[in-house]
């Protein structure tokens, strides 16, 4: 055994007021334990009910590192499945989406189950006459999630039944949802495409802190947003409209300042969000017939709200990032202590112009792809830091930047843009969760 | 205007790769039209680049971003620099149309990206669509179509 294993004064002992021990990155154990604890008391994004249109459809994904699988059953809800048949354990479904017909049929010995995972048959059934197969957890079909939530199109799932309900965890938070989804003239959002993967040889929670990092944009991002901007004024000397990509490339290199300015809301429960005031997507230039649409929809007062607000990313804790302004999320997937895999959706908001699932396709191209050049700039970051970790020297990593003695009490709160106070906040939620069950 | 043989395109395909291993991206660049683009798709048999993601769909301007990115003091994960190798079939000719000077190749290929220790190998089609620009053949279309393009992939930094 571990030194962290039941041990719940030793994990919360490496979250300190403005230091977060390095064991929280590198160390197989208390990933374990974020698997077994993290993991299944806190909500995690599961896909969208888009994917799933039609009963029988099915997505499959992970909670943490155990497969599921997102399905619409004939009532027209969406479950969650564990990925695994209860005889022998094979994974019912492989690929990423499909459909199922009527029942999934496991491809090993045909046991056959409804989409919403009872048994439904099974050959040759008659060997298990008085053997009291009804008692075994066989029996019981396919594990189902216990708790889903579907909400305005987003499935979250929570495995344990400790933790928070939905609305209790999620809080105000969920308006950044609400402010994606107005973003549709008819309320409606649709996947469009397969995501973009990426491989990163870090800890998941290097990914979720730099949501809001705002002090590595102009640092880490020279390279690639600095560069973009020189290269397009030296190809295009005196020219005043950027091109789109370009405009996507540009406020990454905005100076402190304006990230200053920006502003961090945090939410309790370890969500915040970046860009409160404004945020790089201010400044895109408008898509036309679209504001028309949406004041045909919401009035023009409401209209003006919805488009109004600009939040860069919003960190549902603990892997999930909504980017309303640009139609798109992020989930980062925990494999290994030090290995992560990002997966980015774009989405098609529902009658509304082409020309804005175009800027999101050009957006995740860009800045989330394998190929990205601001991803690239990001990952070498990320791996630098998982390998200097491994100096015994200071096993700290700090996370004081503008600190108030205070914020542990405080709910919510808006602040200065280059706040780390979304990083403490996310390891204050990532104790308490971690600890809950232990 | 002078239509190129067949070896005339076989060779240009060729020596765009050589280019690229031996990173002399200032050539490569002149060898892509003013309106020419780089397209490495997402998905299995990809039709739309505009409203469907892809891995890469740039034009000039986003190709000399790239190269001069590699280049730049300050661009921290090509410090130190990755190299690149091609292994090329050759070239098939899919399509000569000397009237609408459009000539399309289709390559198979490995390709070796390395970097520290790490070294990853590429499988993929290279689909070239060519045109006779001021007596040259340049490069309309370069489409690279992954055979795993779909999987979860590591940084691929510089170009297939």
């Amino acid at each position: 055994m571990g030194q962290y294993q039941g041990n719940a004064a030793a994990v919360r002992e490496l979250v300190r007021e403005t230091e977060v021990h390095r064991d929280v990155y590198v160390d197989q154990e208390i990933f374990d334990l974020e698997m077994e604890h993290l993991f299944a008391n806190t909500w995690i994004y599961v896909g969208h009910d888009s994917q799933v249109p039609n009963a029988g459809d099915y997505f499959g994904t992970s909670i943490g590192k155990q497969p599921v699988l997102m399905v619409r059953h004939t009532d027209g809800e969406v479950y969650v499945l564990y990925n695994r048949c209860p005889h022998k354990g094979t994974r019912i479904t492989i690929d990423t989406c499909g459909n199922a017909g009527k029942f999934f049929r496991c491809p090993y010995h045909a046991w056959s189950f409804k989409t919403d995972g009872s048994l439904l048959a099974i050959p040759l059934r008659k060997g298990y006459e008085h053997t009291g197969l009804e008692g075994s957890e066989a029996a019981k079909g396919i594990p189902r999630v216990r708790h889903v939530r579907n909400y305005r199109g987003f499935v979250f799932a929570k495995m344990s039944d400790a933790g928070l309900g939905f609305e209790d965890y999620f809080g105000e938070s969920l308006s950044s949802i609400d402010n994606l989804v107005d973003r549709s003239p008819v309320g409606r959002l649709e996947v469009a495409g397969a995501p973009l993967r990426h491989m990163f040889n870090c800890n998941w929670k290097m990914l979720v802190e730099n949501l809001t990092d705002t002090c590595h944009p102009m640092v880490a991002h020279e390279s690639s947003a600095g560069t973009a901007v020189e290269v397009w004024k030296q190809m295009f000397p005196g020219a005043n409209t950027k091109p789109p990509a370009v405009e996507i490339f540009a406020p990454f290199i905005s100076p402190y300042e304006a990230y200053e300015k920006m502003g961090i809301r945090v939410w309790r429960n370890g969500h915040g969000h970046t860009g409160v005031h404004h945020s790089i997507h201010s400044d895109y230039s408008s898509v036309p017939g679209y504001f028309d649409k949406m004041v045909a929809a919401y009035g023009e007062a409401r209209a003006k709200a919805i488009l109004d607000e600009n939040r860069h990313n919003t960190a549902y804790f603990p892997n999930f990032t909504v980017k309303g302004p640009i139609q798109a999320i992020r989930q980062f997937k925990p494999i290994a202590p030090n290995r992560t895999l990002a997966e980015s959706w774009t989405f098609r908001l529902v009658d509304a112009p082409d020309q804005l699932l175009e800027r999101t396709v050009t957006y995740s191209r860009l800045i989330n792809a394998p190929t990205s050049v601001v991803a690239h700039d990001d990952l070498e970051m990320y791996e630098r830091a998982q390998e200097g970790l491994l100096v015994d020297a200071n096993p700290w990593v700090n996370i004081q930047r503008l600190y108030d003695p205070t914020e542990a009490g405080q709910d919510t709160a808006v602040v200065n843009g280059t706040s780390e106070w979304q990083m403490r906040n996310q390891f204050r939620a990532w104790s308490k969760f971690m600890t809950m069950s232990l | 205007m002078v239509a190129p043989t067949d070896q005339d395109l076989i060779s240009f395909v060729v020596h765009e790769a050589r280019l690229i291993d031996q990173h002399r991206f200032e050539e490569w660049l002149d060898l892509f039209s003013d309106d020419g683009h780089y397209w490495m798709p997402l998905e299995w048999g990809q039709t739309d680049q505009r409203l469907t993601t892809s891995l890469m769909y740039e034009d000039k301007l986003l190709l000399r971003i790239r190269v001069e990115r590699l280049k730049g003091n300050r661009t921290f994960s090509q410090k130190p620099k990755s190299r690149c190798h091609h292994v090329l079939q050759v070239p098939q000719i899919d399509k000569r149309d000397e009237a609408a000077n459009e000539y399309v190749t289709w390559t198979p290929m490995h390709y070796v990206e390395t970097r520290l220790d790490e070294q990853d190998l590429y499988a993929a089609w290279a689909t070239h669509t060519l045109a006779m620009v001021d007596g040259k053949l340049k490069i309309k279309l370069k489409r690279v179509d992954l055979v795993n393009c779909d999987a979860a992939l590591r940084s691929i930094q510089l170009f297939m």
